[in-house]
């Protein structure tokens, strides 16, 4: 049957669809996001709540004060090397499918505070981020915006074969080691299973 | 509001003991500090909180500052008589002393009952190395807790007398403090696209040592340069 056949028996009230896609359709419009934010790209995080701007459209209302009830981890805002355990340790709570949405320009690589002693140069280092959304700070649409690519990735996801996501493979482990407090940095300071450097210029 | 220097008076004729000195300060503000010595400030402040005409009941901040040892050249001139009979000439001696650096704490005063301030008091340590000990406020003024923790963290100044001097923005682990002026970043940044050239500058000698360490030592765990294993 083609798409447009199972258009036209929609059309008359017949719906058809598959078990993957009724999943994916569920989960991926009621995405719960971990209440949890960092620095200034936090209070844009929180407009997008507001009446203004509503993320309850896309069924992203329900920010969960407990990681054990959460799916989504925006990390909105400045990760400093302080913190940065922290927020490895709120991931490793949070119950498979989850996933990581990196707010802001300081998320994604340190942003202002890129050559700081203290910050962390982009969560990716140690967590698996899916979406990147860029910005100092990104404005609640563009946060809306993340989250409507996220749901498009969550609706792609398949459920059966080699291509399985995640959540389904009993063969992925996605805790990740917590970093220790060193001298100076982190230690490790990055996770190398996820994040390595670029390779310095060779000119 | 009394003046600093009024302030300073009536400290001295109720402490007799104590150093109280009036910083000025040229700026515009004009925001002229008392400097309190370290061993009778606990008492001053504790003063300066219940005396009835002040009240200064409420500390809004404190501030570390770092003045790091400087060199400061003294011009005198005299004027010497020609013995010709000529016109006196007049002669310039420049003498050169090192003043020895130290640590300044630095607290605002307001007053909430008498609604006036500020009043600035500076603490001084006697130098940046070893006797960087001052007296904590926390017990006089409730406000300072957390921001003698942050002198501590960035400056490394221990008050006595806190009751919970920790490091506040910094983890228990990290080595030095970040705000003195002599502090030297640790040499670890990885290559990265940077607009800053003399970062990349510096992350290429960085690796270039790291290599070279690497070379000659092939089985040392870390180099010298690197104390975290970050860059690789
Ligand atoms: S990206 Fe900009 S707005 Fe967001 S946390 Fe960093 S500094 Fe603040």
């Amino acid at each position: 049957m083609t798409d447009a056949e199972r258009e036209e028996l929609r059309r008359h009230g017949i719906l058809l669809t598959s078990l993957e896609e009724l999943y994916n359709w569920g989960r991926s419009n009621s995405i719960w996001p971990i209440q949890f934010g960092l620095a200034c790209c936090a209070i844009e995080m929180i407009a997008a709540a507001t009446a203004r701007f509503d993320i309850a459209r896309f069924g992203a209302e329900i920010f969960r004060p407990s990681p054990r009830q959460a799916d989504l981890m925006i990390v909105s805002g400045t990760v400093t090397k302080k913190m940065a355990p922290l927020v490895v340790r709120l991931w490793n709570q949070m119950p498979e499918p989850k996933y990581c949405i990196a707010m802001g320009a300081c998320a994604i690589s340190g942003g202002p505070f890129k050559q700081g002693y203290s910050v962390l140069k982009g969560i990716d280092r140690f967590l698996p981020v899916d979406i990147y959304i860029p910005g100092c700070p990104p404005r609640p649409e563009a946060l809306l915006n993340g989250l409507i690519k996220l749901q498009e990735k969550i609706k792609g996801e398949k459920l059966t074969g080699p291509n399985a996501a995640r959540h389904v493979r009993a063969d992925v482990n996605n805790e990740h080691p917590i970093p220790e407090y060193g001298a100076h940095d982190l230690v490790p300071s990055k996770n190398t299973a996820l994040w390595s450097p670029p390779a310095p210029p060779t000119a | 509001m009394e003046t600093v220097e009024q302030i300073r008076d009536r400290l001295l004729a109720r402490f007799p003991a104590a150093a109280v000195a009036v910083v000025t300060n040229p700026g515009a503000a004009a925001e002229h500090a008392l400097l309190l010595d370290a061993t009778h400030a606990r008492e001053i402040a504790e003063f300066l909180r219940d005396d009835p005409v002040l009240r200064l009941d409420y500390c809004s901040n404190v501030t570390g500052i770092d003045w790091p040892e400087k060199e400061i050249t003294d011009t005198v001139k005299t004027t010497v008589a020609d013995p010709a009979g000529g016109p006196a000439k007049v002669v310039e001696t420049k003498t050169v002393r090192v003043e020895p650096g130290y640590f300044e704490a630095v607290y605002f005063l307001y007053s909430m009952a008498k609604k006036h301030g500020p009043v600035i008091v500076r603490l001084r340590t006697a130098n940046r190395t070893d006797a960087v000990t001052l007296p904590s406020l926390t017990p006089v003024w409730r406000s300072c807790d957390f921001q003698e923790r942050e002198i501590f963290d960035l400056f490394g100044i221990v008050f006595t007398g806190h009751p919970d001097l920790r490091r506040l923005l910094l983890w228990d682990e990290f080595v030095d403090h970040p705000m003195r002026k002599d502090y030297v970043e640790p040499d670890d940044y990885e290559w990265e696209p940077t607009a800053h050239g003399d970062v990349l500058a510096r992350a290429q000698a960085h690796q270039a040592a790291v290599a070279a360490a690497a070379a000659a030592a092939p089985s040392a765990a870390m180099p010298v340069v690197n104390p975290t294993p970050s860059a690789s």
